[in-house]
């Protein structure tokens, strides 16, 4: 019986040497000073690195809310509500840092390696029980688009996209406003990105792409040269679509953005840079069930 | 040996009469055995809980476990995702029962034109080398994507539209070229002794083919050809890049829609439930190959 008595031997010594190499990690203590206002400056010890302000977002990064895929150019809707938000926390452009946060990862627990993630990122309560959520910084609503030879091009309700192929980005609420809302005969089809949305709408895969307004407008105006806006719905029963900055759980950062978010909201710049980076939706059709 | 007619004097082969009876020794020996076994049994039991609650405990016991608990292990948003997950695992099966048919075809014809001889049909052999190369080489997404967005692009007519049928043609392609593979080692594994034999009986190259050697080259890679199809099985979530909703898919938009990664644990519980009983058919038929080569070096 010496072979088992080995054997025992053999296995408790793995099971300690695993509980030694898996020990927890120290927590490191970042907490502010535990008094009434949370430290918003540059070199706050809440910052993912002191000094810098590094922000997330995924690649490829789309147009309206991002230029050339290229986020610290300070081009597109959320590029400039990102450098916005940092010059109200006091830093300067060049203390901004972008990194690449795919956005299946971004929910992911443990260490983050970003102060914030800005990426289309719609706020849900559900949602919120895994992260923490900013302010709201743009409210969007659904549209559709189709191609101008399309028989769904002239629909006036969603009651007539009814019977349509409909096509959404993985990962959007895209997808659950097209279920609860249009109720479409057919189950819709789930792309990886806005390219292969494109590419199946070209190919008559599908007959219409439902995705938040602004992106519609870029697609119609960059991507298609015979789209067709068919028009735009609200999501969950008037309930706007409102997106959000994502933070760490339980950040430390999350009332300072709140913050900046805030002054800029009451002193215009938020509205000032919708307008420009993003196209007035005042001319699209609403659509009613 | 046939005693159909002889009254030859039966002698019992297969079942023992009733006065036999083992003798102490050996039924001590069984004895001993039985224990034996039993403490082994008992032991390993054992060793295995003490090693499962071990890790459990590593587990529950660090810093972060709610946080994995809540947001792998959550019981109310698996219930919500099981049904659309159970549909979109339909759509998997399907996947695979109509790919795995279509490539046992291709991969026989492959493999049958490279084992030919014939100087004639060296063009044939070069073709199917040519696209087993290619076809291994190239990795499955890029296939998928491929075939998935490229053949409707060219716009010609009787192209299917469907996501899936397409990804299943992606699937058929590239595993073609590993079953073809698989299927032509078995080929060259049938000693040309056998070939020879059944010609000299007076079966036809035909005959020969189906009756002799293709019987014995699929016994022989039966379990190489079984790890393909479980891998084919768990590939075909690749399809969903080109939109249909199969389990994976439906599982992340759950998971993305929620911030909560527990929809794709139901998505792995739900393949492993086809896989594990395949992988263990697989090992047990290698296990009865290796008897029976056994018994017949033995013999």
């Amino acid at each position: 019986m010496s072979r088992t008595r080995i054997a025992l031997a053999v296995s408790a010594a793995a099971v300690v040497l695993a509980a030694a190499a898996c020990a927890p990690q120290p927590e490191s203590d970042t907490g502010a000073a535990a008094s009434g206002s949370p430290d918003c400056t540059a070199n706050s010890p809440g910052l993912h690195k002191r000094g810098q302000l590094t922000v997330a977002t995924d690649s490829p990064a789309y147009a309206p809310w991002f230029e050339d895929n290229t986020p610290s150019n300070g081009k597109g809707f959320e590029s400039a509500v990102a450098y916005a938000v940092a010059g109200k926390l006091g830093f300067a452009q060049d203390q901004v840092k972008w990194v690449v946060e795919p956005f299946a990862h971004s929910y992911a627990p443990g260490a983050k390696n970003f102060d914030f993630d800005i990426n289309q990122i719609s706020v849900t309560p559900q949602r919120a029980q895994a992260v923490d959520f900013s302010a709201s910084y743009y409210t969007a609503d659904q549209a559709v688009l189709t191609l101008d030879d399309s028989g769904f091009a002239k629909a006036t309700s969603l009651g007539a996209l009814k019977d349509a192929r409909i096509g959404v980005q993985v990962a959007t609420t895209s997808y659950q406003a097209v279920l609860d809302q249009l109720k479409p005969s057919r189950q819709p089809s789930v792309f990886n990105t806005t390219n292969d949305e494109v590419n199946a709408l070209k190919n008559g895969q599908i007959d219409a792409i439902v995705t938040d307004l602004p992106t519609v407008f870029y697609l119609a105006g960059s991507e298609l040269d015979n789209a067709k806006i068919v028009g735009q719905f609200g999501y969950a029963g008037g309930t706007p679509e409102e997106f959000g900055l994502l933070l760490p759980k339980d950040s430390k950062f999350t009332t300072c953005v709140n913050q900046a978010l805030g002054a800029l909201r009451s002193d215009g710049t938020l509205a000032k840079l919708t307008s420009q980076w993003l196209s007035a939706s005042a001319n699209v059709p609403e659509l009613k069930p | 040996m046939d005693l159909g007619k002889t009254a030859a004097p039966q002698r019992p082969v297969t079942s023992p009469d009733d006065t036999y009876r083992p003798s102490d020794r050996e039924q001590e020996r069984q004895r001993f055995r039985r224990s034996r076994k039993r403490r082994h049994t008992w032991t390993a039991t054992l060793c295995t809980l003490v090693a499962v609650v071990a890790l459990g405990a590593v587990a529950v016991a660090s810093p972060g476990w709610e946080r994995v608990d809540s947001l792998f292990l959550d019981g109310a948003e698996l219930r919500a995702a099981f049904p659309e997950l159970l549909r979109g695992f339909w759509l998997n099966i399907q996947m695979f029962l109509i790919a795995e048919v279509l490539i046992l075809v291709l991969g026989l014809l492959i493999a049958l034109v490279r084992v030919t001889r014939a100087p004639g049909l060296q063009p044939l052999r070069l073709a199917a080398t040519v696209y087993v190369d290619v076809f291994r080489g190239v990795p499955t997404l890029l296939l998928v994507f491929l075939v998935g967005f490229g053949l409707p692009a060219l716009r010609l007519q009787g192209t299917p539209s469907d996501p899936w049928v397409l990804g299943v043609i992606a699937l058929v392609l590239s595993y073609a070229a590993y079953v073809g593979e698989v299927l032509r080692a078995g080929l060259n594994s049938v000693h040309p002794a056998q070939r020879n034999a059944a010609r000299a009986l007076g079966l036809g190259e035909r005959q020969t083919l189906r009756h002799v050697v293709l019987p014995q080259a699929v016994r022989n890679v039966l379990p190489p050809l079984l790890n393909d199809f479980i891998a084919l099985q768990k590939d075909t979530a690749l399809v969903a890049v080109l939109g249909p909703l199969e389990a994976l898919r439906a599982a992340q938009i759950k998971a993305d829609y929620d911030f909560n990664y527990t929809p794709y644990l139901g998505a792995a519980l739900l393949f492993i439930a086809v896989t594990i009983p395949l992988t263990r058919f697989a090992d047990r038929l290698q296990k009865r190959a290796a008897q029976r080569t056994w018994a017949e070096t033995g013999r």
